[in-house]
């Protein structure tokens, strides 16, 4: 099994005929997962790849294609609009790979967001992946193996260098969430790891945090009440210099808030395994299966 | 993006904020002019420079204080012209100091009560929030600590914004009498008004102050901006103040190239914000510092990667570069060829090498590989993040001796 996505996914692609959009749709495709959209919006009527339809709008590719997900490529200016015409359409999993949109737009998502039916994930993320079933997202496929690991994390790359630990000690994923590096977000760390908690065939997880928030601190105490099921943590950023931001905007360690140490001592506190570089992700975590 | 005191103080005068008059000066000449204007004689001189701690701070004159009050005009132009064209070392300037090209030039104020007054975005509940405190002109994170009573949050509502009643609210808790509650309800909302308008993250006010002549005014203010939002922004990005940035930091935005200047020996050159801040942290782990957090983030083209190349190069404490590179939609063959192109300039120029250190996995890995073995170039490869770890740093201190 797996949370959120799988391969009943049926993905739309917002900006699929934009030249990321179209290169990770193809990818996507290619990967297994059943692209059944796209929406442009001045191109509807063409096809993408010979075959996926194209929409001008997102409620129009719901009720022709009766897409459940959505993976929004659209530049960061318009990206907020674009979140919420897939809400308004009501997709119940909004992706957005989307780097750089600004805080205020997202503080307005958030709040037009409230009461809907559809969960975001991002912005500013790499997307969500069930191996072997569904990829939504950028990162590469074949790093990834199926399996019974939760991962979860807030940067793209150190993601795919914790899959990769895991999938070439033949550690498998049940599913992958990269939640984004944003200060706003739509899916916290928190929300995964609940996910995570109540999936039956996730039977460990891993968690990649960094500096800035206090996203990591919050899914520490609920772990600590309610998650039996190993966990190991890593977080970027202990050598971070404060009040800079660190590429994420929403790495940043401000007024002594949202450092690593402290984000590694509310961790332990919880009784979570401590990756102490990032190279060790993956065996911090297996060690706690033996 | 940070900004000077005196810009701050125009942005406030644009929302209709309530501060002490003041004005820029590049000449003592100027000064003198604006302290005329003014026609007071309490009147206040400040280096315009990024770094706090301006009051205490010395000039490598040896004359003392960034800030100076004055009661006359020519008194002014003589402070101005001890402060122009000379450099003050602050707690936050390093000991090589900035120097000083501009003054500000302001009416002093005597001060009754000193308040603090802040708008940040509260990431818990993706929502605005006001903290105030009536423990003005101190630190806040000590007061928060010392007197966390003190502290006054009021949350704001994303979209309704800041309310009237939420102002009388706070003027209240700040110990306002009822006569002050109008002229502050109105600073309050000209603040937020700006936090808004100009997509701040942050607005500081420390000190609000309330003067022996019945007025509630920002005395110092501190913005922060958001760095995404900058593209609608070109007023506040006019604001940039090239002379007062790292270089190389100057140098890597003209490329798009996501740099922050560290202290450290050992460069790092890596994909992906998180896994650059963790390859800082992995290179200090093992021993080593690192010189620089780099992101060339998911789609650099041979020409950035080349251009990093030089940036890290060019910076003198360096001894070993690593290249970390976990291929997404960043393609390992693109980054091998810009290490290769950066590498083969620099010899055909005869310039300073340093030991290399390059781990790539992801996206093309093998044509990247087979990019760098043909290239002939002494590059150390590395099988994963701990062994690029540990061999940049035994290559930095190698470079030592």
């Amino acid at each position: 099994m797996s949370v959120l996505v799988d391969k009943n996914t049926r993905l739309l692609v917002q900006g699929i005929t934009g030249k990321a959009g179209g290169f990770h749709a193809k990818n996507c495709m290619d990967y297994g997962t059943n692209v059944v959209a796209g929406v442009t919006p001045a191109r509807g009527g063409e096809l993408f790849e010979g075959k996926v339809p194209v929409f001008d709008t997102v409620s129009e590719a719901r009720v022709q294609t009766g897409a459940n997900a959505t993976m929004i490529f659209v530049p960061a200016e318009f990206a907020a609009d674009s979140i919420m015409e897939a809400v308004d359409a009501g997709i119940e999993l909004v992706v957005c790979i989307t780097e750089g949109i600004p805080v205020l737009d997202m503080m307005r998502v958030k709040e037009g967001m409230k009461g809907k039916n559809s969960r975001l994930i991002g912005p500013n993320c790499p997307g969500i992946i069930t191996p072997g079933q569904c990829k939504i997202g950028i990162m590469p496929g074949y790093i990834h193996k199926p399996g019974k690991v939760g991962v979860v994390s807030r940067s793209g790359t150190l993601t795919y260098e914790a899959v990769w630990q895991l999938t070439q000690r033949g550690y498998g994923q049940s599913t992958v969430i990269g939640i984004g590096g944003d200060p706003i977000n739509g899916t916290s760390q928190l929300e995964a790891i609940q996910f995570f908690n109540g999936d039956v065939e996730t039977e460990a997880i891993i968690m990649i945090g960094e500096i800035g928030g206090t996203a990591e601190e919050e899914a520490a105490a609920y772990i600590k009440d309610h998650v039996k099921k190993p966990v190991a943590a890593f977080i970027a950023g202990a050598t971070a210099p404060p009040g800079r931001r660190m590429g994420h905007a929403g790495a940043i360690v401000s007024g002594g808030k949202g450092t690593a140490a402290g984000k590694i001592a509310a961790l332990e506190d919880a009784g979570i395994a401590i990756a102490r570089t990032p190279g060790e992700m993956g065996d911090t975590l297996i060690k706690q299966l033996k | 993006m940070n900004i000077h005191e005196y810009q701050a103080a125009e942005l406030m005068e644009k929302f209709g904020v309530a501060t002490p008059r003041g004005r820029v000066a590049n000449t003592p000449e100027e000064a003198e002019a604006a302290a005329r204007s003014f026609g007071t004689n309490n009147l206040v001189v400040k280096a315009q420079i990024h770094a706090g701690g301006r009051g205490k701070g010395t000039f490598t004159s040896g004359y003392k204080g960034g800030v100076q009050l004055c009661k006359t005009s020519s008194q002014v132009r003589d402070v101005a012209a001890s402060m122009l064209g000379q450099t003050l070392v602050t707690k936050q300037t390093g000991a090589a100091g900035r120097v000083v090209r501009k003054v500000m030039v302001a009416e002093s104020k005597e001060i009754e009560r000193e308040l603090y007054f802040a708008i940040l975005i509260d990431r818990a509940t993706s929502a605005p929030v006001i903290v105030a405190s009536t423990k003005g002109g101190m630190n806040i994170e000590e007061v928060a600590e010392t007197d966390p009573d003190s502290i006054i949050r009021e949350p704001i509502h994303p979209t309704l914004g800041l309310q009237a009643y939420q102002t009388r609210k706070l003027a209240k808790l700040l110990g306002l009498s009822s006569n002050l509650m109008r002229p502050a309800g109105k600073l309050f909302h000209s603040l937020y008004n700006l936090f808004i308008k100009c997509d701040c993250s942050m607005v500081e006010i420390n000190p609000l102050v309330v003067t022996k002549g019945g007025e509630v005014m920002a005395l110092d203010a501190k913005f922060n901006f958001d760095d995404n939002a900058l593209g609608r922004h070109p007023e506040i990005v006019a604001y940039r103040d090239l002379e007062e940035e790292d270089p190389r930091e100057v140098q890597a935005s003209k490329f798009n190239l996501n740099y922050i200047g560290l202290d450290g020996n050992i460069a790092c050159l890596v994909n992906g914000a998180g896994l650059a801040m963790a390859t800082m942290d992995i290179i200090q782990h093992f021993g080593g510092k690192p010189a620089n957090f780099l992101d060339v983030g998911g789609g650099a083209s041979e020409q950035q990667v080349t251009e990093a190349f030089k940036i890290l190069m060019a910076d003198k404490n360096v001894q070993a570069i690593l290249v970390n590179i976990f291929g997404g939609i960043m393609k390992c063959d693109v980054i091998a060829q810009g290490v290769i192109n950066a590498l083969r300039q620099r010899e055909a120029r005869e310039e300073r090498m340093v030991p290399l250190v390059v781990r790539l996995e992801g996206t093309n890995v093998d044509a990247g590989k087979k990019l760098l073995k043909e290239s002939n170039l002494p590059l150390i490869a590395a099988d994963n993040l701990e062994d690029a770890a540990q061999k940049a740093v035994a290559a930095a201190k190698n470079g030592k001796h």
